[in-house]
């Protein structure tokens, strides 16, 4: 154990109990952890795959499935153009090359002081201000070159520090959970309201003979 | 339409032809058994369906009209319309096939798969025949080696999810998994955690392309150029069945068969990869007689008069009882037989045993009441008492994982130590052995302080009497005596009469071998030294006039200088046997030690006379797995040099001696075997060749019937109706049942009933004191113990486990050792080795684990065979 900070720890923990199969938790750990380091290391994987009692194998099976799930390093900020059609038209395929051009990294690369991750992204649903791109999945658009110029410049100088966190924190803000009610009370409560429930129907139609 | 049905079946119609069909079966299934040949990729039968391939799509009636749907996912329903041949699934076939090209490279020719691949069989039947596909292929790195053994080429890969299905669900080493989407998906293993699983072979037997390779088949030969015979594996007692296939008298493969009754098709790498040992240029090709420090090679007339002449000069010293016999369990039965009637029935000696102190004796292996494993795991639950299965006899682990994942039955296990058993158990008890006694008399009786396994087996509904129960009885930890164990099974036989017992020792025929007398005491046929059958009096000579020695007595009579001449058949006792101090101060005594043997073990590079034996598969015979169930064994290449079967080997002496053992052929042995056992009634070679059956022969032949299920075929995706492919397959003989009783109506149901030898009184050791400063032993085996059969298999040998200790935090914080540093442990005779300490918390507080076969050195062996508990001590060297 040496990849969660000991309060990320703890966090992983609790989620790993509120479910009743321990791999459930697969998917919030993964954001955890991608939550204190920006992407998902072996390490980190690793890490996982003990507190689930799994394999790492299947911990990067199902990370690597996940697009927002980053098994390699990503810079502190993910930058998407989006040149899907709405913004093919309005110059999205413009703006990629543009910010390829700014960053000095193509599409998929990280700039060397690890500040930005370039992608080309499919529609993201901000078609209204196209061309868009998004910043750690915060949206921004429409955007012109120098628009872009300006966000980037914007990012670099922590001016969007407020809006934009560190690609992999979560804006979610961490849930605590109730203690697990356990499956019998569960049915308990099932078979009381259906008994209710037939109750209440067979009283609205004394006739029907507890047809529903 | 249903009336015209057998009981319980269903009436489906596929292609307008109606087939019946039991209810719940998959389409694809019931299809096939009608002789209608459904596609498909990802079905495998013994695997659970995923339906991703749809190569099996056909169509179904429905309430709209016909629609295409998965065979492999469908279950049948009673009237059922299906179409597997119309335009509509001919076109989603082609379809199928034209996406699974796009990307699959056509390295056909380089290919290992190439000729038995079910991708090319079937592009050739249901494909399209041309491509329309002119674009760049994806590209992966050419084969990785995801481990030692097994190399992954992912261009070729349709991800079908069979390999990684099987490692998840089968093995339960989900090491290899699907990574990323899309058309950017792969199979790998995770960086640095290597696809090590015990069964990582299998993933490449069923793998419908050419993607998995085996390191020791690569490139070895073409599938056209084998040729093949039905076996058994013989590396551990289980007896999976296996294709032995050989290209220019050379064996390059081993396939596994699927047995409903034993290995589902499933082997271990150990059993499948162990070919390579017989190929080995290291074999003894012919007698070698010591002379001064060196071997000579000798002929076998030379040979022969020799051992005929040490023989003589034995029994003129005293009588024949100088003589001892150590047999190992790599032998067939009728090797068994020979030797054992060469011993017992010409010479008169019964110093003949088999057991190497890591089993149990004679006696009570053939007295137990005995189980199967189908009988195993549909049981109302399974008390384990054994050593590791996972390292013993794996693929039984497969087998009693699948029954407990499946909720067919309940496993609880107790022991001394962790065991791979203790995921699969409902609960699980460490026992100490002086706890054990109480344990076995009052289980299912009182609330014992063991009352949770009490408990989930009387939830389970087995009785107070023992019924429903199974007990699997190994050697749980072998620095216990097997005396423990023996107490253990008989104060539990007779406290719960109606528990049956599956004896998991891992030694290959140790069941064969005991029922064919060859442990002191006892005569083929489970009977007594004193029971001497009428056929058997007609055809041996003599019969040993007293009891004689085991393994361990004969040692131990030969240290005191009471023995002259040592038989060791098959056997590697300086090496094996458990106290292998004893076994080396003792067969150094001896004057005369004769090993037969098929390499220069530790044992026969120190004998006076090496008779070369044939080693599997070059023989013909058969074997007797831990059930009680015997399988044919066949010959598919010649022995090198002058080897001979050891059967043969004992007939020579016999005769050099001047009689007759009375066979001529290994089927005449195993007609010989059935005349005089009462066990092995109505047993032949014709009968298990014609008659059978992958699922082997249970003996005593039960009198309703043997029953013959239609032959598995070597893969469920190799049969797309095309000649060749159908040739390459095994002989498919058509469902049969042979009934024993009418069969030539030579065998009378009433004589067939075994009387069994009656239990003895269960004797416990005396306890054993522990004395002071030193830690108990857990002395075990893994399945990458060191021996012969490994050492000689070049791929194998780089498995081996390494010389290592385990010891727990608190005894490494106490010596102020770390894992990789050094520690001398001492033995209770005196002796002293050291060893990598590794520091593992799996390991109990105050033990040390090291591992049997690991280690040979001279002076020291952590196990001493007149202790009842061993304990050693540790210190850091």
């Amino acid at each position: 154990m040496s990849f969660f900070t000991p309060e990320n720890l703890e966090k992983a923990k609790v989620l790993v109990g509120l479910y009743p199969d321990r791999r459930s938790a697969l998917i919030p750990l993964c954001h955890l952890a991608q939550g204190q380091r920006g992407h998902l290391s072996h390490e980190a994987i690793e890490e996982i795959a003990e507190l689930l009692e799994i394999q790492p194998a299947e911990v990067m099976g199902t990370a690597s499935f996940y697009d927002m799930l980053h098994t390699e390093d990503v810079g502190k900020y993910l930058v998407g153009v989006c040149t899907n059609v709405a913004c093919l038209l309005g110059g999205g395929q413009e703006l990629l090359d543009h910010a390829s051009d700014v960053l000095g990294v193509s599409p998929g690369g990280t700039t060397e002081d690890g500040m930005f991750t370039l992608e080309e992204v499919e529609c993201v649903a901000h078609c209204d201000k196209a061309p868009c791109a998004q910043v750690n999945y915060r949206y921004f658009g429409p955007l012109g070159n120098g628009d872009f110029d300006t966000l980037v410049d914007d990012l670099k100088n922590d001016r969007l520090s407020e809006s934009v966190p560190p690609h992999g924190v979560l804006s979610r803000v961490f849930r605590d959970a109730p203690p697990m009610v356990p499956l019998e009370i569960i049915h308990q409560e099932r078979r009381k309201m259906d008994e209710a429930k037939k109750a209440r129907l067979a009283a609205q139609n004394p006739d029907a003979g507890g047809k529903q | 339409m249903s009336t015209d049905a057998p009981q319980n079946l269903i009436t489906i119609s596929v292609d307008g032809k109606e087939i019946h069909a039991k209810s719940g079966e998959l389409l694809i299934e019931a299809a096939e058994k009608a002789g209608i040949f459904i596609p498909r990729f990802c079905f495998h039968n013994r695997l659970p369906q995923v339906g991703v391939c749809r190569m099996c799509l056909v169509e179904v009636k429905g309430p709209r009209g016909f629609a295409l749907q998965p065979s492999c996912y469908l279950p049948v329903a009673d009237g059922m319309e299906v179409i597997t041949d119309s335009e509509k699934v001919k076109k989603a076939q082609d379809g199928v096939l034209e996406f699974l090209l796009i990307n699959h490279p056509l390295d056909c020719p380089t290919c290992d798969k190439g000729g038995e691949c079910p991708l090319q069989d079937q592009t050739l039947t249901f494909g399209p025949g041309e491509s329309r596909f002119i674009e760049e292929k994806r590209h992966w790195e050419k084969p990785i080696a995801i481990s030692k053994l097994v190399f992954l080429d992912r261009e070729r890969c349709i991800q079908c999810d069979r390999c990684t299905r099987f490692a998840d669900v089968v093995a339960g080493d989900a090491l290899i998994e699907f990574f990323g989407r899309g058309d950017h998906t792969e199979v790998n293993v995770f960086p640095e955690r290597p696809f090590t699983s015990y069964f990582s072979g299998n993933t490449v037997q069923i793998c419908p392309v050419g993607a998995l390779t085996a390191s020791p088949y690569r490139f070895k030969a073409r599938p056209w150029d084998l040729s093949q015979v039905e076996s058994s594996c013989t590396t551990c007692s289980m007896g999976c069945r296996i294709m032995v296939q050989s290209s220019q008298n050379q064996l390059t493969r081993y396939l596994g068969l699927d047995s409903d009754s034993v290995n589902h098709g499933w082997l271990c790498d150990k059993g499948r990869f162990g070919f390579e040992a017989v190929n080995s240029p290291e074999r003894v090709t012919a007698p070698l007689a010591r002379k001064d420090d060196d071997y000579v090679e000798t002929t076998w007339a030379g040979a022969l008069s020799q051992v005929v002449e040490k023989i003589g000069e034995a029994k003129a010293a005293g009588d024949s009882h100088r003589i001892g016999f150590i047999l190992g369990s790599r032998l067939t039965n009728e090797d068994m037989y020979a030797w054992v009637k060469l011993a017992k029935g010409v010479i008169g000696t019964d110093n003949v045993d088999l057991n190497m102190g890591d089993g149990l004796k004679g006696s009570i292996v053939a007295g137990l009441p005995r189980a199967t494993i189908n009988e195993a795991v549909s049981s109302k639950a399974i008390l384990a008492f054994t050593g590791d299965i996972k390292e013993e006899i794996p693929v039984l682990f497969l087998r009693l994982r699948e029954a407990v994942k499946a909720g067919r039955t309940k496993l609880v296990t107790i022991g001394t130590r962790a065991n791979s058993l203790d995921g699969l158990s409902e609960a699980t008890a460490r026992i100490g052995i002086d706890e054990l006694k109480s344990f076995a008399r009052g289980l299912l009786k009182d609330g014992s302080e063991f009352g949770e396994i009490g408990a989930v087996l009387s939830s389970q509904g087995v009785g107070s009497d023992g019924d429903g129960l199974v007990v699997l009885l190994g050697r749980e930890n072998l620095s216990v005596d097997q005396s423990v164990a023996e107490a253990f099974a008989l104060e539990l036989a007779r406290a719960l009469p109606k528990a049956r017992f599956l004896i998991t020792l891992r030694s290959t025929n140790f069941s064969g071998g005991t029922d064919l007398g060859a442990a002191p005491g006892l005569l083929p046929g489970r009977s007594l030294l004193g029971d001497v059958s009428e056929a058997l009096a007609e055809r041996w000579v003599t019969t040993p006039s007293h009891a004689g020695l085991s393994v361990e007595g004969m040692l131990k009579s030969a240290l005191r200088g009471e023995l002259d001449l040592i038989f060791v058949v098959g056997a590697d006792p300086r090496a094996d046997f458990i106290d292998s101090e004893l076994a080396n101060a003792a067969l150094d005594e001896v004057d005369f030690v004769v090993s037969v043997d098929t390499y220069m073990s530790e044992t026969s590079s120190r004998a006076d006379l090496v008779l070369p034996a044939a080693a599997f598969a070059e023989k013909s015979g058969t074997t007797t797995n831990f059930e009680g169930r015997i399988f044919t064994l066949n010959q598919k290449v010649t022995p090198p040099g002058v080897c001979r079967p050891d059967w043969i080997i004992a007939s020579e002496i016999a005769l050099e001696m001047g009689e007759d053992l009375g066979f001529g052929s290994s089927s005449e042995v195993l007609d010989e075997i059935a005349a005089v056992s009462q066990l092995h009634w109505g047993l032949s070679w014709s009968r298990l060749t014609a008659a059978a059956t992958v699922e082997g022969a249970l003996v005593p032949l039960s009198p309703t019937a043997l029953s013959i299920r239609r032959r598995a075929m070597l893969d469920q995706v190799s049969t797309p109706g095309i000649a060749s492919v159908w040739n390459q397959g095994l002989a498919q003989s058509k469902t049969a049942y042979l009934d024993v009783d009418s069969a030539d109506g030579s065998i009378d149901p009433a004589s067939r009933a075994v009387q069994g030898i009656g239990l003895p009184e269960p004797l416990w050791p005396m306890e054993a004191i522990q004395p002071a400063g030193s830690l108990s032993l857990d002395y075990i085996r893994k399945l990458y113990s060191r021996g012969e059969h490994l050492t000689r298999s070049p791929h194998l040998s780089e498995l081996i486990v390494k010389p290592k200790c385990r010891i727990s935090y608190d005894t490494a914080k106490q010596l102020g050792v770390k894992t990789g540093e050094s520690v001398r442990i001492i033995d209770t005779g005196g002796g002293e080795a050291s060893f990598e300490a590794e520091v593992d918390d799996a390991v109990k507080e105050g033990a040390v684990e090291l591992i049997h076969g690991s280690f040979l050195v001279s002076g020291f062996s952590p196990v001493r065979a007149d202790k009842a508990v061993n304990y050693v001590k540790v210190e850091r060297a």
